[in-house]
């Protein structure tokens, strides 16, 4: 077990704790550059679907684990950010550049879908966003000049600095230093005095406003950066598929990412990482298992939604903190060895916290 | 205006079954406090229940829907007991992943039961094709489906009014979704009756299945509808039982209109900009209650 002794105020605020974090972070980074060279092409591609979606999830954590306000529209600015890096690209501007424009475009969308919830919270916020997903998906299968409407829009090929993206394993990287720019970004967002804000309205709105943090503000900041990395997913989303159309973004996207989050454990970036990873490794695993389960089984277009289900009731049901949960509880478990008691991550029950009141 | 007032009849039709969808998710609210995503996907499971009723076993059509009513009464309390209640206490966020946990997983099982499927399936009814018109041969014509939708809302909103003023049990229902605490301690068994909210909300969305049965048919994705339904609650304000009917009026009506007279594409997000306008205008609903926490 592990002593940490502080001696300055910054360790409380430090990315890594102690020499052992840099050393296994590391490790793991190297681990991933190498990862590309030792796998086969299709096991790379399905590298780059996971961080993709782990940056389109640690954006949907800014807002439901961290700032403790749901969305169920949050397709709708991976369809913003996808959908501008496409028409941008086609007007010839560099990757770099777009991408930045893109974050921007479902930022700025990020700031409108905002304003219902400096009014309403809760339910009703999550119907507000489950509408204006539903608005923006209508209106990029109608607005076909732009969005090429329900036939979709191809994109070509990517050139970075010159440098032109043509195969799997460059792309990797870009999507790969892209997620860690993401990662670190929160990072620090979460040690600065807005994610602080953003923690303090989860845990107690009315506490919060008493400290002085005006929930207005700090609210549209969250939902503007929420939307803008989920934009950045929706950019890179966009140069993967090749190809895009409306019914890419529906609300069953939304939900998707909502689900990952559960998965993953909400209230952390490993969550959001998690998350993904497991997402689109059960995807790969009912793939593979159609081969072998009796065709009866296999042959059932059900068979993906009934293991989504039963995943994300058994995980709400008996591992509410996600595998970042499980994760701490293996950890904790060797840490505190052979101290380690059951009780340790019991929640706590309430009768009834009610929301209806302001 | 013989045409709007057609337009405006099959409107109040669309819009009953909105409302009892939404009637499934303002019970459940007002007891629980969380919203059931699956709500639309009981629904469906009522359909599907009522399909195997009159073809399978043979039953007359209202014997079936009757026993669908029944089968799903006692399927909403089994899965409140199951995999809610262990829940008790949880945030609502929590529950709502559950129940959207189920939603999918009650898509994905339907489609594997041999005789329901993938396939779209068409329930049988009794009325199906007539006609009533009134005032005449060129007057306003009403299919026989449409009046069954508004005759039975009608009866079940009585029947629930009924229920809720001058039963026990109903006043206990009132008594636990305006203060789960407060109930206890008066000796009401809270458990069981949020076991007979979830129960009576399963078999309410039942009957809003099989009366849109005629209409759009029974497959596994009719559910989805209940996405619809949300607005409707919301405009009606959640957590009021009229106004989750009435709002279900407005929509039905106001996407109806929106289908004839505004461009291709505004039917399907027009309850959606209804309920952006509403959250802007009056965040609590038209019959919402406003109630403010002292700290």
């Amino acid at each position: 077990m592990r002593f940490l002794f502080k001696t300055h105020y910054d360790q409380d605020v430090r990315l890594f704790r102690h020499g052992g974090q840099v050393f296994w972070y590391g490790l793991l980074l190297a681990a991933l550059f190498v990862a590309p060279w030792l796998l086969p092409d299709y096991y790379v591609s399905q590298l780059v679907f996971i961080w993709i979606y782990a940056i389109a999830a640690i954006g949907l954590m800014i807002l439901v684990g961290f700032t403790g306000q749901v969305s169920l529209g949050h397709a709708a600015f991976l369809a913003m950010g996808a959908y501008t890096e496409a028409y941008l690209h086609q007007h010839g501007w560099p990757f770099a550049l777009s991408l930045t424009f893109s974050a921007l475009v479902a930022g700025i969308t990020g700031i409108i879908v905002g304003l219902p919830a400096l009014r309403v919270k809760g339910m009703y916020l999550a119907i507000a966003t489950l509408a204006f997903g539903f608005i923006v998906e209508e209106g990029v299968a109608r607005a076909e000049s732009i969005t090429g409407g329900n036939a979709g829009k191809a994109i070509g090929s990517l050139e970075v600095f010159g440098l032109p993206i043509d195969s799997e394993q460059r792309f990797y990287y870009l999507s790969l230093f892209v997620l860690v720019l993401v990662v670190i970004g929160v990072m620090n967002l979460l040690r600065s005095p807005t994610g602080r804000a953003f923690v303090a309205i989860r845990d107690s709105e009315i506490s919060a406003q008493s400290m002085g943090i005006n929930l207005a503000r700090y609210k549209t900041i969250a939902f503007a950066l929420s939307a803008a990395v989920a934009g950045i997913a929706g950019a890179l989303y966009a140069h993967k598929l090749r190809y895009l159309s409306p019914d890419q973004f529906t609300f069953l996207q939304s939900i998707e990412l909502l689900i990952i989050l559960v998965i993953g454990g909400v209230g952390s970036i490993y969550g959001a990482i998690f998350g993904a990873a497991f997402w689109i490794a059960v995807q790969q695993f009912i793939v593979l298992a159609k081969d072998w389960l009796p065709p009866a089984i296999a042959q059932q277009t059900g068979l993906q939604p009934t293991v989504f289900g039963l995943i994300l009731v058994a995980f709400v049901l008996f591992e509410p903190m996600g595998l970042y949960g499980r994760w701490l509880k293996i950890r904790t478990f060797f840490q505190l060895f052979p101290f380690y008691r059951k009780g340790l991550f019991r929640r706590q029950k309430s009768y009834m916290k009610s929301e209806r009141l302001k | 205006m013989l045409q709007f007032l057609q337009l405006i009849a099959s409107g109040i039709a669309q819009g009953c079954i909105y409302g009892l969808i939404a009637l499934g998710f303002v019970l459940i609210y007002k007891a629980t406090e969380t919203i059931n995503f699956a709500q639309g996907d009981l629904m469906m499971l009522g359909g599907f229940l009522g399909l195997t009723g009159t073809l399978a076993l043979g039953l007359p059509f209202w014997a079936a829907f009757a026993a669908a009513l029944v089968a799903m009464l006692f399927f909403g309390m089994a899965l409140e007991r199951a995999v809610l209640r262990p829940l008790l206490g949880q945030p609502a966020f929590t529950v709502v992943m559950v129940t959207i946990g189920i939603g999918y997983l009650a898509r994905g099982l339907v489609t594997m039961i041999p005789e329901w499927g993938t396939d779209t399936h068409v329930l049988p009814v009794p009325y199906k094709d007539d006609i009533v018109s009134i005032g005449g041969t060129d007057g306003l014509i009403l299919s026989m489906e449409h009046i069954v939708i508004i005759a039975v809302t009608a009866l079940l909103i009585v029947g629930l009014y009924l229920l809720f003023k001058h039963t026990k049990i109903g006043i206990a229902m009132q008594a636990t979704s305006q203060n789960q605490l407060a109930a206890f301690y008066m000796g009401i068994p809270v458990r069981r009756i949020n076991m007979l909210v979830w129960g009576l909300s399963a078999a309410i969305s039942a009957c809003a299945g099989l009366l849109l049965a005629p209409i759009t048919f029974v497959h596994a994705n009719m559910g989805f509808i209940g996405l619809k339904a949300f607005p409707a609650a919301v405009v009606g304000g959640f957590g009021s039982i009229p106004g989750a009917l009435v709002g279900g009026l407005i929509i039905g009506v106001v996407e109806t209109l929106a289908g004839f007279y505004l461009p291709e594409g505004f039917k399907d997000i027009a309850a959606y900009i209804v309920v952006l306008v509403m959250l802007a205008v009056k965040p609590n609903g038209l019959f919402g209650e406003n109630l403010r926490k002292k700290v």
